[in-house]
């Protein structure tokens, strides 16, 4: 349904984001796993079209949906895939909504813009929507404000936008980051059913391993701007080449004799302008050699998953 | 939701408003001399002294002198211009519609025109445009009103021929005069509607207004628009009484009947039954404008609707 | 005592470093130059200015500019350049002095509402934020009025105008340094209130309520100007450059130059103020400082 190949994108002369592809089908989920600084987010504008809102273009690679290259699709045609086809969930429910707007013109936006519905069509099939996932009352949430309600609400709310045209692929950009921790399974079960129910191709961004782990087919590691390693979940999660992604899944509390044991990962994410020579992630590595701060490596590929690090064919034998 | 609000804000007029006649009030007591004497003309006859003292209760104490001066006020008694030797009910109702229609049109002048240029330089984003805003505002917030006032009367009234040079009469009298005291609000709404609309692209919603599939134009017009309003309007109520105060000048250097001039000359003149009755006005409309501009502001934005009832 | 010399030495290192950077800028150092050079020639204006302000040649009156009269003469025959020159004296010692007076009294008053908070704070306010919603004009000409006109109750009236912005900028910064340094300072030091506020609060609040101050000098031209031009400021033989648009209306037509000098000059120089705080508000960042108040 969705697919991205060796995408490129530049801010002016610097380029944060270089060589990332993974494809999604319809039924499926897809996660995309980093730190914050790692080129999700900017992934999720490129595929959305809204790179030069915040200044940025795409310098290479393609972005094919349904068979056609978005990557130079004109911005009127554009317009009709956004929130129509393709439905975008941000990070913070919190500022997302327009605070000055009822709750239920917001929503209804979306089908009149897609589905050519009027006003009454349009509130019937948001006061539906909003049903469907679970907020209670629908009709009086319409006539609300946005700050008279809370964070997951508000979040569901932002769902409802982006489902109301029945689109194909939803992207979900750190969709639980900002929410209590009961609130965030509610939401990612939701995801969860929700792409069951109407055969949504999910892309999920997160810096969360373990709820990949709970809800995606095949996952993608981001680590400064580049993929470092991608397969399907159970491969990853059995056999994690890349010692970054060997980190991220240390990274998860595994109940409560383990938190003790919880550990982060030493050094921070590099920055656009200085990202390292060489493998991105040999200054913060426990088994960098030489060739990793000169050389960047290749994907090592090992049936349906691949790995970009020197050592990835011996990296899995002893797990950090 | 709203009515409530307002009725709030009324409340809340009361003890400003309360103060501010107070002080109005006690002018006539600060200036040197016997305050019966300041309303009086000079060589009143004993029995106007007396009839003086019996409406205003001067024989008695302060607190009561003020309950009845502000009762008279209420009902539209404003006493006796003491030069003019008229009703100051009948000089205030005489030069109030002038003013009001200066002020009104001045205030629509800016506010349209600022509004309509800090919504350009703010989507345009151009470097020389930028340089023009800044270049714009700087004049507007600098150059002496009455200055800009003789100068327009120089051009275009003596060495064009355009407008008249002074008086209020028929529309072309209007034109100058509104374009000086605008001039200062179409740079002052100008930059405060630019400031505002940047700082409402950069908010968080925005990406997901694009990510519904809507077009910039319906974003800017019925989501930015918004935002940038609620400054505006906040900084507009408060202009309300700059515009006054601008007036007092612009009406003066244009030869403008109004509630300005009528100040102007009644000060100059020690009329001070006059100088109370126009403070009294131009207070009431700051008021009104501060009021107006906080209701509005609320009825756009759901947040401060709650947050004050 | 200690606070003088504290407050002293907070402006010692304002000015060094900030005035300096200011000046480091472009259309700083134009601005800031032509402040320095006005300020020059009022104090020796009359070695600068070709002829007497106050000589009349009635045979020579309305003389369009031209030579030996380069900005031409007023009605009653005295050379404009002169008189502008030596206006620059009155419009600058008149507004300096009073933003001066209006700052002291501000600060003080400010600062006393911002510290002890409580009734006093909110009955200061109240009287501020009254006169705050009332243009600078009106509040000048209700107390000239009172006091009668004159260069004194120009600068007493200029003075008031001000003083409601200079209030509430030290309250706004005083409320924020106690929010930010006196539970630290307190807890640490067990220090008495009086010296936190003289050594510590105050030379914090000086540097926004200072470029303030530098804004409303150019507020106080424009303001003596406007009551120069109503004939309630400067009396003649006087000059002042309001004064002198006042009585060059009456010849508008025909002799317009009496009113286009003396206003560049006020336009001009304002604008060199406001180009000039502009740069001092960049180099000492205090914008979001200013915007609170």
């Amino acid at each position: 349904m969705l697919s991205v190949r060796d995408l490129g994108v530049a801010f002016g002369a610097v380029e944060p984001l270089s060589g990332v592809s993974f494809s999604v089908e319809k039924g499926e989920t897809i996660g995309i796993v980093g730190e914050s600084g790692s080129g999700k987010s900017l992934t999720a504008m490129s595929v959305m079209g809204l790179l030069p809102l915040i200044g940025g273009r795409i310098t290479g690679g393609k972005i094919v949906f349904d068979g056609q290259d978005l990557t130079d699709l004109p911005e009127r045609a554009y317009r009709k895939l956004r929130g129509g086809r393709i439905g975008l969930i941000t990070q913070n429910p919190m500022t997302s909504l327009d605070p000055l707007k009822k709750i239920g013109p917001q929503v209804d936006d979306v089908a009149r813009l897609h589905l050519g519905m009027d006003a009454t069509q349009a509130r019937a099939r948001t006061v539906e929507i909003l049903g469907t996932l679970r907020i209670p009352e629908p009709a009086l949430i319409c006539e609300r404000y946005p700050h008279q309600m809370s964070g997951g609400m508000k979040q569901r709310i932002v769902i409802a936008m982006a489902l109301a045209a029945d689109p194909d692929v939803l992207i979900a950009d750190e969709p639980t980051t900002a929410l209590d921790v009961t609130v965030q399974a509610q939401i990612i079960r939701l995801l969860d059913d929700l792409v069951k129910q109407r055969n949504l191709a999910l892309v999920l961004i997160t810096h969360d391993m373990s709820v990949v782990a709970q809800t995606c087919d095949n996952v993608v590691v981001m680590y400064a701007g580049r993929a470092v390693e991608y397969g399907p979940v159970e491969t990853i999660f059995d056999r994690p080449r890349h010692p970054y992604t060997q980190a991220l899944i240390a990274c998860i509390p595994r109940g409560l004799e383990e938190t003790a044991r919880l550990t982060g990962i030493e050094g921070t994410v590099p920055t656009v302008i200085n990202y390292p020579k060489g493998c991105p992630f040999h200054p913060r590595c426990a088994r960098a050699e030489a060739i990793c701060a000169t050389d960047p490596p290749d994907f090592s590929v090992e049936g349906d998953s691949a790995a970009a690090c020197h050592f990835a064919e011996v990296a899995h034998a002893q797990p950090a | 939701m709203i009515l409530r609000y307002t009725f709030l804000r009324l409340l809340m007029l009361i003890p400003v408003s309360f103060s501010i006649s107070v002080v109005i009030f006690m002018i006539v007591y600060l200036l040197p001399g016997d305050p019966i004497d300041n309303l009086l003309r000079v060589g009143s006859s004993p029995e106007d002294r007396a009839e003086l003292v019996a409406q205003y209760g001067l024989d008695r104490n302060l607190v009561i002198q003020y309950f009845v001066w502000i009762g008279n006020m209420f009902q539209g008694e404003f006493g006796q211009a003491i030069v003019l030797r008229r009703p100051v009910a009948d000089l205030v109702a005489q030069n109030l519609p002038y003013s009001l229609t200066l002020g009104g049109l001045a205030f629509l002048f800016s506010s349209t025109v600022g509004m309509t240029l800090g919504t350009i330089s703010a989507v345009v984003r151009h470097p020389v445009l930028d340089r023009f805003m800044r270049g714009f505002i700087l004049l507007g917030s600098t150059v002496p009103g009455f200055w800009l006032a003789l100068l327009l009367i120089l051009f275009f009234s003596v060495n064009l021929g355009w407008f008249p040079v002074s008086g209020a009469g028929g529309w072309t009298s209007l034109v100058l005069p509104v374009l000086t005291i605008g001039f200062g609000g179409v740079a002052l709404v100008a930059r405060v509607t630019r400031v505002a609309l940047l700082d409402a692209q950069r908010e968080d919603f925005v990406t997901l207004l694009h990510a519904k599939g809507l077009s910039s134009g319906t974003i800017l017009f019925r989501h930015l628009m918004p935002h940038a309003l609620l400054p505006v309007v906040t900084i507009l109520a408060l202009r309300i009484g700059w515009i006054l105060g601008g007036a007092v000048t612009v009406e003066f250097v244009f030869g403008r009947p109004g509630l300005g001039s009528l100040l102007i000359r009644a000060l100059g003149q020690r009329d001070y039954p006059v100088v109370q009755a126009c403070l009294l006005m131009l207070a009431l409309a700051v008021m009104l404008g501060t009021l107006i501009g906080d209701v509005a502001q609320a009825s756009m934005d759901p947040r401060i609707r709650e947050k004050k009832s | 005592m200690k606070a003088s010399s504290m407050t002293a030495r907070t402006l010692d290192t304002f000015a060094r470093m900030s005035i300096g950077r200011a000046f480091a800028s472009g259309i700083g150092m134009v601005a800031g130059g032509f402040l320095i050079l006005l300020v020059l020639v009022a104090i020796f204006a009359p070695w600068i200015a070709p002829f007497d302000y106050a000589a009349q040649n009635l045979m020579n009156a309305n003389a369009p500019p031209g030579w030996p009269h380069l900005l031409g003469t007023d009605e009653f025959g005295r050379d404009v350049l002169s008189r502008v020159i030596f206006g620059a004296r009155t419009s600058l010692s008149v507004s300096a002095t009073a933003i001066a007076i209006s700052m002291a009294a501000g600060m003080t008053l400010g600062a006393a509402a911002g510290y002890f908070g409580g009734f006093f704070e909110r009955a200061v306010m109240t009287v501020v934020d009254l006169t705050w919603s009332f243009p600078d004009i009106l509040i000048a000409l209700i107390f000239v009025a009172i006091i009668g006109p004159g260069l004194t109750s120009t600068t007493f009236a200029i003075a008031i105008a001000y003083l409601a912005q200079f209030t509430r900028l030290t309250r706004a910064q005083i409320v924020r340094l106690k929010r930010e340094t006196f539970i630290e300072a307190t807890v640490n030091l067990g220090a008495n209130p009086s010296h936190i506020l003289l050594r510590h609060l105050m030379p914090n609040a000086i540097a926004p309520v200072i470029v303030v101050g530098m804004l409303a000098i150019g507020d106080g031209i424009v303001l003596e100007a406007t009551l120069g031009f109503f004939g309630l400021g400067a009396q003649p033989p006087t000059p002042s450059w309001g004064a002198m648009m006042s009585s060059g209306t009456a010849q508008l037509f025909l002799s317009p130059w009496v009113i286009i000098f003396p206003g560049v000059a006020v336009a001009v120089t304002v604008i060199a103020v406001n180009l000039f705080g502009d740069e001092l508000i960049r180099a000492l960042d205090i914008r979001d400082r200013l915007r609170g108040a």
